[in-house]
């Protein structure tokens, strides 16, 4: 198993240092910062001093170098709009965005799983088929849609839950929390079940689809056989086969989570990662955009791992050496 | 799909006694395993159900009692093996998990003790090394291996009734003979009695007391072992007598060809009219064609459902 990580996380490092490359490279062909910042006005003169300055005057591989230099010493450049070190930018938006994104997953995996169970039980009950109608809804819906749906009901027409921002937070360390104040809870709902739904609807088939195929295997025959309640041959006996390719779904879907949170964190101007790189990106501000997709990637490759040892764990036919 | 009602078993009535031996036997497709399933109630609903009839044990008839109340029967006082021993155990638990389960929960056991008895029951089945094999997954062992410990999980709460469904079909020759032995010596043992469903008449002779033979969901004769062997009554059961090869057999240079039975088992939704063998029966007659012979009395314990051996006032097939 130890092997197993180590060559993971190697792997990983490959991975990063290509998703950076490409950054890089797509940053050549986006605009150019210098402009933005020198201002409208500036002369040909000052152009080139504020290119010196951020020494973007160097060729890409150069600049790569420097980057990738800095970048292993935690530096990963400052902001070219706020002067202030990009890295340090992000993780001050890093909670909202985590908070967001777990609460999603975590509500998407539960009800992913619960709603998914139980329609398996009776697929032809009505309720049931209405839940399956309802999750064919969830699937086609774009995010930005349940979103204002969501607030147009919750908040325009009912008024019981705020459409935007955090609310009161809390603040422990360095970790600026919503999830410690009745407010911020409250603030947390709308933007959560956007995000969840999606992914609840990807669960909730799937736990579906798994649970009708492990319920005609022999063995829950056998399980039947040896007088177990259902609650037990459901639970202990069927969902753990279910749950190998729902975890593996819900892990990569994490990572699609933190994607779509740029859309979702804009609708409810949430003050998040998201929200930060979509105005980043509006004004070439190279060094944010790329320590954001950097992080993202290390997310990514950190949920893999994890998804990889929770597969040997609930499969044992699946050994790491 | 559906396409009307199919009665895959249909009237099938037979008796098991204290610690009896008794064999089923029939083709692919006669209902020996639905009839099995029944006993333990294991027909999903839907789109099974079970329509009439009783299922009585120990003066109650399981046929009739809530589901819920099979729980405490099930596995404690009917158990059951299957045919395949490759995917009737559980494969994200270790076997010593799923025997254990047996002893929490119908001897209410605790957890260490459970799994001490767990190891127990695997050097019953004669499982080597039986305190690390209570560790293994279901893949890291053999078929054999595995239907051993399909039987050690059946027999660990002492069951009155084993119903053994195919249980050395997907095995290997030598494999077969070695779990027939096991299961014929733990039922020595254990004094349960066995319902032994097959379609191996190699595996009747050597393990049942008593055989019914089944033919397309309808009881065709039943009789002791040494009866049915030595004086078969039923067209049927004479042909799958003769469907056995035997060892030297082809005296020299006379090579013959194993009698086959003609045709194919119905299907269920097109079941003959009359007797359900008679487009097979090699000495079917105009009676046959037309009406559902009774089971009669040919001998003691011995019935045949055949116009051969009754008079002409059997019931009028209907159906």
């Amino acid at each position: 198993m130890a092997t197993y990580i180590a060559r993971r996380l190697i792997q990983g490092v490959i991975v990063l240092l290509a998703v950076s490359m490409i950054c890089f490279l797509i940053f050549r062909y986006m605009g150019d910062p210098v402009l933005t910042m020198a201002g409208r006005y500036a002369t040909q003169q000052e152009i080139e001093e504020v290119r010196r300055a951020f020494g973007l005057d160097a060729p890409t591989h150069v600049q790569y170098a420097r980057f990738i230099w800095n970048a292993l010493h935690g530096n990963f450049g400052k902001s070219y709009v706020s002067r202030v070190p990009a890295l340090g930018l992000i993780l001050e938006r890093f909670p909202a965005t985590f908070e967001l994104a777990a609460t999603a997953t975590l509500l998407s995996f539960a009800l992913g799983l619960g709603l998914g169970v139980m329609v398996s039980l009776k697929p032809y009950a009505w309720q049931n088929r209405l839940v399956m109608a309802g999750s064919l809804g969830g699937i086609s819906t774009p995010t930005f849609l349940t979103g204002i749906l969501l607030i147009m009901i919750f908040s325009v027409y009912l008024g019981i839950l705020p459409p935007y921002g955090r609310g009161e937070t809390v603040t422990i360390g360095f970790w600026r929390s919503g999830l410690l104040t009745l407010d911020g809870i409250r603030h947390l709902i709308l933007p959560a079940v956007t995000l969840a739904m999606f992914q609840l609807a990807v669960l909730l088939r799937l736990t579906r689809a798994g649970m009708r195929e492990v319920l005609t295997e022999d063995y829950i025959k056998t399980a039947w056989s040896k007088g177990l309640s259902s609650r037990k041959v459901i639970f202990k006996h069927a969902l753990r086969n279910v749950m190998i390719p729902v975890v593996t779904v819900a892990g990569l879907q994490f990572g699609e989570v933190i994607a779509y949170s740029i859309v979702t964190e804009t609708i409810f101007q949430w003050p998040g990662m998201g929200n930060l790189i979509l105005t980043s990106i509006f004004e070439t501000d190279q060094p944010v955009v790329v320590t954001y997709i950097m992080l993202a990637a290390v997310i990514i490759i950190s949920i893999n791992i994890v998804v990889d040892i929770l597969y040997a764990l609930l499969n044992p036919k699946i050994r790491y050496d | 799909m559906f396409e009307g009602t199919a009665r895959a078993v249909d009237d099938v009535s037979f008796f098991l006694d204290r610690g009896e031996v008794l064999g089923v036997v029939g083709e692919s497709g006669c209902g020996k395993s639905v009839t099995a399933q029944s006993v333990m109630r294991l027909i999903p609903e839907p789109p099974g159900k079970i329509v009439g009839g009783r299922i009585l044990f120990d003066e109650m008839d399981l046929a009739a009692v809530p589901l819920e109340r099979m729980g405490s029967i099930r596995g404690n006082r009917i158990a059951m093996i299957f045919q395949e021993p490759m995917t009737s155990l559980n494969p994200v638990y270790t076997i010593g998990n799923q025997i254990a389960e047996m002893f929490q929960l119908h001897r209410k056991l605790s957890r260490k003790e459970s799994w001490k008895r767990a190891v127990e029951m695997l050097a019953k089945v004669q499982i080597p090394a039986p305190e690390r094999r209570v560790y293994a997954y279901p893949h890291q062992l053999s078929g054999g291996m595995r239907q051993r410990a399909m039987i050690a999980m059946a027999l660990s709460c002492d069951p009155e009734i084993l119903i053994a469904d195919e249980p050395t079909t997907a095995l290997d020759v030598t494999v077969q003979a070695q779990i027939l032995d096991l299961m014929m010596q733990l039922q020595q043992d254990y004094e349960t009695a066995i319902l032994m469903i097959t379609h191996d008449l190699g595996v009747i002779a050597e393990i049942s007391q008593r055989v019914v033979v089944m033919y397309a969901g309808k009881v065709v004769e039943e009789a002791s072992t040494g009866t049915v062997f030595a004086d078969p009554k039923h067209p049927y059961t004479h042909g799958l007598l003769r469907s056995i090869p035997k060892l030297g057999d082809r005296s020299a240079g006379d090579r013959q060809r194993l009698a086959e039975i003609k045709g194919m088992v119905p299907g269920l939704l097109a079941l003959p009219r009359g007797c359900r063998f008679h487009p097979r029966c090699p000495e079917a007659m105009e009676i046959c064609r037309e009406r559902l012979p009774d089971l009669f009395s040919v001998g003691p314990g011995h019935c045949v459902r055949c116009w051969l051996y009754g008079e002409t006032s059997g019931e009028t097939e209907t159906g």
